[in-house]
């Protein structure tokens, strides 16, 4: 169940292919905007040196981080290769009345 | 080229070398794949070892633990050292005194750091630094009151300062010329960096003339022509790589300021390829001009190529030259190469971080140099790197207004 939602920003705080930081009880997230305006969350640390990835270059469906370009897809959280090989956790995300939320399991 | 690659030997087990072997698999290559490496270790990452990775961890930072090469079926060897190499009989020769045999040959084999003239490598005061065990014997010697001098202003000697620094140790570092980071890196950043580590205390000497090196029981007495005196506790050379070439050399292929290969990372014997900090290789998005680099991005980029072309693919080398290095909170990030720039602009990203773009004579994005605490000029590189692989023309005043973004000039 995702029953804790959380309000991250606006909707329209997050341009399209970009990505934003979003800090929450002690735990860091990076909330992204798709190129076909979806919304997705998943951890907001590269699992290769902790590195925010919110820093980092959105293209298509992937996020690389800024540190050692290491990629992954942000819709599945799924790691793209060196220097990265272990997966980024996935957030659900909703949009409601404007705002974007993430649901914390 | 004969028979299709089953047999698949990579000398050198680095960065490159390990990347080359997972690809092969990611390609789908089923034959047989070893990977043989001088170091005890399994491959690791060399970057930390002048930063963190000093900091005193027990292991290095491993590419892949022993399980991922077990799954993938990729045999390593360590403390294995290739002697030679058989191109008749294709085989090569380990220092156990065994011949393996190979139908497809991958040269990995790094570079070595240049020596002070006149000095041993491996005295245990006059050091290097390269490989983890080096590392740690570095950082035994780092503590308040002890005296660190380096030798040379590159991006080694520079890390390990901060680092020293961040350990309480007193540091000089003497470079030979005018300033430090010549080699690649735009004045106005090496300033920045200069400035930061005078602030954190590091005595930087340029123009500095080294009459003669003496150890002294503890302790290593530094000369300078001017007359001047260093007692140092540990005096750590960084004065550039030489690429390790002597294997190729004695096997009758082409050098080159490295091992020489074409634009498909292949040698002078059509199925031996060579990759990473050891070769030397035609740069297509620079005139095909011959460059050898040491990065670490162009080691796992070209792992990743040869892989594909030892399996026959016969793809060519497309990414741009890319470089970062961390001093104190600072990152510094560089794509492309600068020479022949005509047209320098600067792009502020606010809090002192700043990016310089460089342009040739027709107006082509060539280089994009940046500093920044943390990763705040990360993305932009990342940016000019894709427009200056798209060949790209940008304006230069969109260049230096932060209202424009990057991205919309690779649209555009
Ligand atoms: C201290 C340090 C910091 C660095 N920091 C950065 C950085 O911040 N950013 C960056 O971009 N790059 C950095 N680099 C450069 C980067 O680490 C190198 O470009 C990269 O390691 C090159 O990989 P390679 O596999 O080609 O060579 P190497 O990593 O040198 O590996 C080659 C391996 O081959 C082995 N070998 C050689 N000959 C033989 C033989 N005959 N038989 C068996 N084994 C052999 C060697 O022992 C070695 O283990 C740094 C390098 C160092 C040393
Ligand atoms: S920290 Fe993200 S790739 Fe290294």
């Amino acid at each position: 169940m995702s029953g804790n939602w959380i309000e991250v920003c606006a909707a329209d705080e997050i341009d399209e292919e970009d990505v934003i930081r979003f800090d929450h009880d002690g735990r860091t997230f990076a909330v992204y905007r798709s190129p076909d305006d979806e919304y997705f969350a998943t951890d907001g640390l590269c699992t290769h040196e902790h590195i925010h990835l919110a820093d980092g270059l959105v293209m298509d469906d992937i996020i690389e981080c800024p540190k050692h370009n290491g990629r992954f897809n942000y819709k599945t959280g799924q790691a793209n290769g060196a220097p990265v090989c272990v997966n980024l956790k996935t957030y659900p995300v909703k949009v409601e009345a404007g705002s974007v939320f993430i649901a914390l399991v | 080229m004969n028979r299709p690659a089953n047999k698949i030997v990579i000398v050198g087990a680095g960065e490159c070398g390990a990347r080359a072997a997972f690809a092969l698999r990611e390609k789908g290559y089923e034959g047989d794949i070893t990977l043989i490496g001088a170091e005890p270790h399994l491959p690791y990452e060399r970057p930390p070892l002048s930063k963190e990775g000093l900091a005193g961890q027990l292991d290095p930072k491993y590419v892949a633990d022993a399980e991922r090469y077990e799954a993938a079926g990729i045999q390593v060897l360590t403390d294995a050292a290739v002697q030679a190499i058989d191109r008749g009989a294709k085989t090569v020769r380990i220092s156990d005194g065994r011949d393996l045999s190979y139908n497809r040959l991958l040269l990995a084999t790094g570079a070595s750091p240049r020596p002070f003239p006149g000095h041993s490598p491996t005295s245990s005061l006059v050091r290097v630094l390269r490989t983890h065990a080096e590392a740690a014997a570095i950082r035994l010697k780092l503590a308040p009151g002890k005296l660190l001098a380096i030798i040379g202003g590159g991006f080694i000697g520079l890390e390990l300062a901060s680092t020293a620094r961040k350990f309480g140790a007193e540091v000089v570092l003497l470079e030979g010329l005018p300033r430090v980071l010549s080699r690649g890196v735009p004045e106005e950043i090496a300033a920045v960096v200069a400035e930061r580590h005078r602030l954190e205390g590091v005595d930087i000497r340029c123009n500095a003339r080294i009459a003669d090196i003496e150890e002294r029981g503890e302790k290593v007495e530094i000369d300078l022509d001017d007359g001047g005196i260093l007692i140092a506790d540990l005096v750590v050379v960084g004065i550039g790589a030489i690429p390790n070439t002597a294997l190729a050399e004695a096997a009758g292929l082409a050098i080159d300021n490295g091992i020489a290969v074409d634009e498909t990372l292949c040698t002078s014997d059509p199925d031996i390829f060579a990759a990473g900090d050891c070769c030397s290789f035609p740069l297509g998005h620079y005139d095909g001009r011959r460059i050898r680099l040491e990065a670490w991005r162009n080691a796992q980029d070209q792992g990743t190529l040869a892989a594909a072309n030892l399996l026959g693919a016969a793809e060519t080398i497309a990414s741009v030259p890319w470089f970062w290095s961390d001093q104190y909170d600072l990152t510094l990030q560089i794509a492309g190469l600068a020479d022949g720039a005509v047209l320098t602009v600067q792009r502020d990203l606010g809090d002192g971080a700043f990016i310089l773009f460089h342009l040739d004579a027709s107006g082509r994005l060539i280089s994009a140099s940046g500093i920044g605490t943390g990763n705040a000029i990360a993305r932009d590189i990342r940016l000019a790197e894709m427009l200056i692989a798209a060949g790209k023309r940008p304006d230069p005043q969109a260049l230096g207004s932060t209202d424009i973004k990057l991205k919309a000039l690779l649209a555009a």
